[in-house]
């Protein structure tokens, strides 16, 4: 029951509904038109033959009187498909024809109007119906002459039936359609509600089922299944990021805890001076872990797309200059270079803290991990440069660079590649930086440098004069 | 320095107000909003220090309606958000400076120092003096000894910056937001690199330095021989 209910609730249903009526609908006025065409165009043929016939019978009447008029009907009445014919005299006694049994009524009327009559053939007591013409001539003598209209009831029947026909191949027809739609649509809608009952209970690889042929279903599979891509590679990362907050957070609370219990364990003998480095040690362990969490609550801001973020127009020149500026002299302490390669003026709509922290992270990462392995020291250059609608920020060094299958991998949450796992850092550097490009409607592309590696902040240049 | 605490940890209130007697301040302490105001209004401090989330009154509120009194009192905001543009909110409302939780008591130390200590019509002296070391700010020279020394633009704002603040103690965030108008934590030691640059060129070839490091804490010029 509930099942013929979701049935007839269905859109396929709904739509065979219209359907079939609109089509009944149109074929009905079709019809009709046909059949009223057809009919007074019948009839005016009708009309004709008996208005040719009489002429004749006229000419017959005027040539040999009414002896010659009966002679002809009565010849004309025998041959096969005649029209029909009647001739009384003044009692209304038949002298030639081949019709009977006419009212007295219509034999009356002789004034030659076209009249609908009811009468019988000679050898038949059918019933029958015509359309005649009735005149008197002198000496009380009464002429009919008509055709039958059998032919146009007939051609009547016909088109009644064939709109019958119609209607019922109609019906089949949207049944037909109806079942292939629900069939189709309800099968592909049912499987989609599958999946996603299938995605609610946890298995996110699951995808849509997309056929190919491209019809709406296809595409809104596909906008789904990008959809669901998306949510799974962001669960995962929460997941990454749960098991590397577990790791990362942990890792140094415990060693906090540990240091201190130990000097707490072991107090009596401990002088001030050791107490105090113990103490020291744990704030710096502190400090570590409240830049690790500031980081992280940073990046979950800007990738909750922070309305509160202030944005303004960046003069992407300036910024790079100042950060060149800024980070020159440590650059220089280190042995390594750091120098403004080509720089383009152009601006981008963006927040000028959260673009100078990425620049600031791009940078730092290049020093501290784009050493050039020979000599210990970093050559690091940031440029500007446009390409089409895009301005991009590069911070190219020449160290060892990324291998391109860790690229992607680089900038995610806590991730550090083998190759700085000993150096000190969070392993957020880069997701910040990706977090804020896509704040920024940009995104962070990793690139060899050839020697070293090329990061690239990627933004929507802002047209200068527009606002 | 007068200093008045809103703030409802009273542990963490309990704390600062130890360590700011200790480092030789008169403090009162608030635990809410309203209790903060009423304090801030009715008795003359030389800084308030002001926890952004207040009960009975927020604190921002409480900013911003004693700036509507006509209360000028520099005030320090105290904030445990984490938001992006926080900092832009918070001295909106009225506040003079702002500092994330958690923080370092030095540098909430500096900062409430340098916010007493400043002139309340700031910046319109136009020069600096500190031992034989002399800032002009009109005619952007600096001398020591009657010496002139060549500084480039960033760094005669590094030397206006701490001698504007002589004898204070300046932080490295300090720094980083006054004298490069950035407001993130430096992961490395960038501006201990530009203050190594700055010394060479004022300290290194005169008798004794005036430009002090202070460990765990920050930076500070001043003349020790006075």
């Amino acid at each position: 029951m509930t099942s013929l209910g979701k049935f007839f609730r269905t859109t396929a249903f709904k739509l065979a509904v219209i359907y079939l009526g609109v089509l009944t609908i149109a074929s009905g006025v079709l019809l009709v038109y046909i059949a009223q065409e057809t009919a007074s165009a019948m009839r005016d043929q009708i009309v004709e033959t008996v208005d040719a016939e009489i002429s004749g019978l006229a000419e017959q009447y005027r040539a040999g009187g009414i002896r010659r008029l009966v002679g002809v009907v009565d010849a004309l009445s025998r041959r096969p498909g005649a029209s029909l014919y009647l001739v009384t005299d003044f009692a209304g006694n038949a002298l030639a024809g081949n019709i009977q049994g006419i009212s007295a009524d219509a034999m009356a009327g002789a004034n030659g109007q076209l009249q609908r009559i009811d009468y019988s053939r000679i050898d038949d007591n059918a019933r029958l119906e015509a359309l005649v013409r009735v005149f008197e001539i002198k000496g009380g003598f009464r002429v009919l002459v008509g055709r039958d209209l059998a032919e146009q009831q007939f051609f009547r029947v016909v088109l009644a039936e064939s709109l019958r026909y119609w209607l019922v191949i109609l019906v089949i027809l949207g049944f037909v359609t109806w079942i292939f739609v629900s069939r189709r649509v309800l099968k592909r809608i049912d499987a989609m509600s599958a999946t996603g009952r299938r995605i609610i209970n946890g298995d996110l690889s699951e995808r849509l089922p997309v056929d190919g042929s491209g019809d709406e279903f296809d595409r809104l599979a596909t906008g789904l299944n990008a959809m669901l891509e998306k949510i799974e590679a962001l669960l995962y990362g929460l997941k990454d990021v749960s098991d590397n907050i577990a790791h990362d957070l942990k890792t140094p609370l415990t060693r906090m805890r540990n240091r201190l219990e130990g000097a707490l364990r072991e107090g009596a003998d401990h002088d001030k001076a050791v107490y105090r480095s113990t103490l020291e040690s744990a704030i710096e362990d502190c400090d570590h872990l409240i830049r690790t969490f500031d980081a992280l609550l940073r990046i979950a801001r800007v990738e909750a797309g922070s309305s509160d973020a202030e944005m303004t127009t960046i003069d992407l020149k300036e910024l790079t200059g100042e950060i060149a500026e800024l980070y020159e002299p440590l650059a220089e302490h280190e042995g390594s270079t750091l120098s403004l390669g080509e720089v383009q003026p152009l601006t981008a709509k963006g927040n000028r803290e959260l673009l100078a922290q990425a620049l600031v992270n791009l940078v730092e990462n290049a020093l501290k991990y784009g050493k050039d392995p020979a000599t210990g020291s970093a050559k690091v250059a940031i440029a500007v440069r446009r390409e089409g609608d895009t301005a991009v920020l590069s911070v190219s060094d020449t160290g060892a660079g990324i291998a391109e299958t860790d690229r992607e991998r680089a900038a995610r949450r806590f991730v550090r590649l083998e190759a700085s796992r000993s150096e000190p850092g969070s392993g957020l550097g880069l997701s910040l930086v990706q977090a804020v490009a896509r704040l920024h409607g940009g995104s962070l592309e990793l690139g060899d440098a050839a020697p070293g590696l090329r990061a690239e902040l990627r933004l929507p240049v802002e047209e200068a004069g527009a606002n | 320095m007068r200093i008045l605490i809103v703030e409802d940890d009273r542990e963490a209130a309990a704390y600062l107000a130890k360590a700011l007697k200790e480092a030789g301040h008169v403090v009162d302490q608030a635990a809410d909003g309203e209790e903060g105001y009423a304090l801030a209004a009715s008795s003359d401090y030389d800084v308030l220090v002001i926890d952004r989330m207040l009960p009975r009154r927020d604190g921002l509120s409480v900013v911003s309606a004693l700036r509507k009194d006509g209360n000028h009192t520099p005030v320090l905001i105290l904030s445990a958000l984490g938001q992006v543009d926080d900092r832009v909110t918070g001295l909106r409302a009225g506040g003079d400076d702002y500092l994330p939780k958690p923080y370092a008591f030095s540098e909430l130390l500096a900062r409430v120092e340098a916010l007493g200590r400043r002139p309340r019509q700031a910046g319109l002296e136009t020069s600096y003096k500190v031992g034989d070391l002399t800032l002009d700010r009109l005619s952007h020279t600096v001398e020591r000894a009657g010496k002139e020394i060549p500084l480039q633009p960033r760094e005669f704002k590094l030397l206006e910056y701490l001698m504007q603040n002589a004898g204070q103690v300046v932080t490295r965030t300090m720094l980083l937001e006054n004298v490069w108008e950035y407001h993130f934590d430096p992961q490395t030691n960038v501006i201990d690199v530009h203050i190594s640059r700055l010394r060479s060129k004022i300290d290194k070839d005169f008798d004794r330095p005036l430009l002090h490091t202070i460990r765990g804490a920050g930076y500070s010029i001043r003349d020790l021989a006075r």
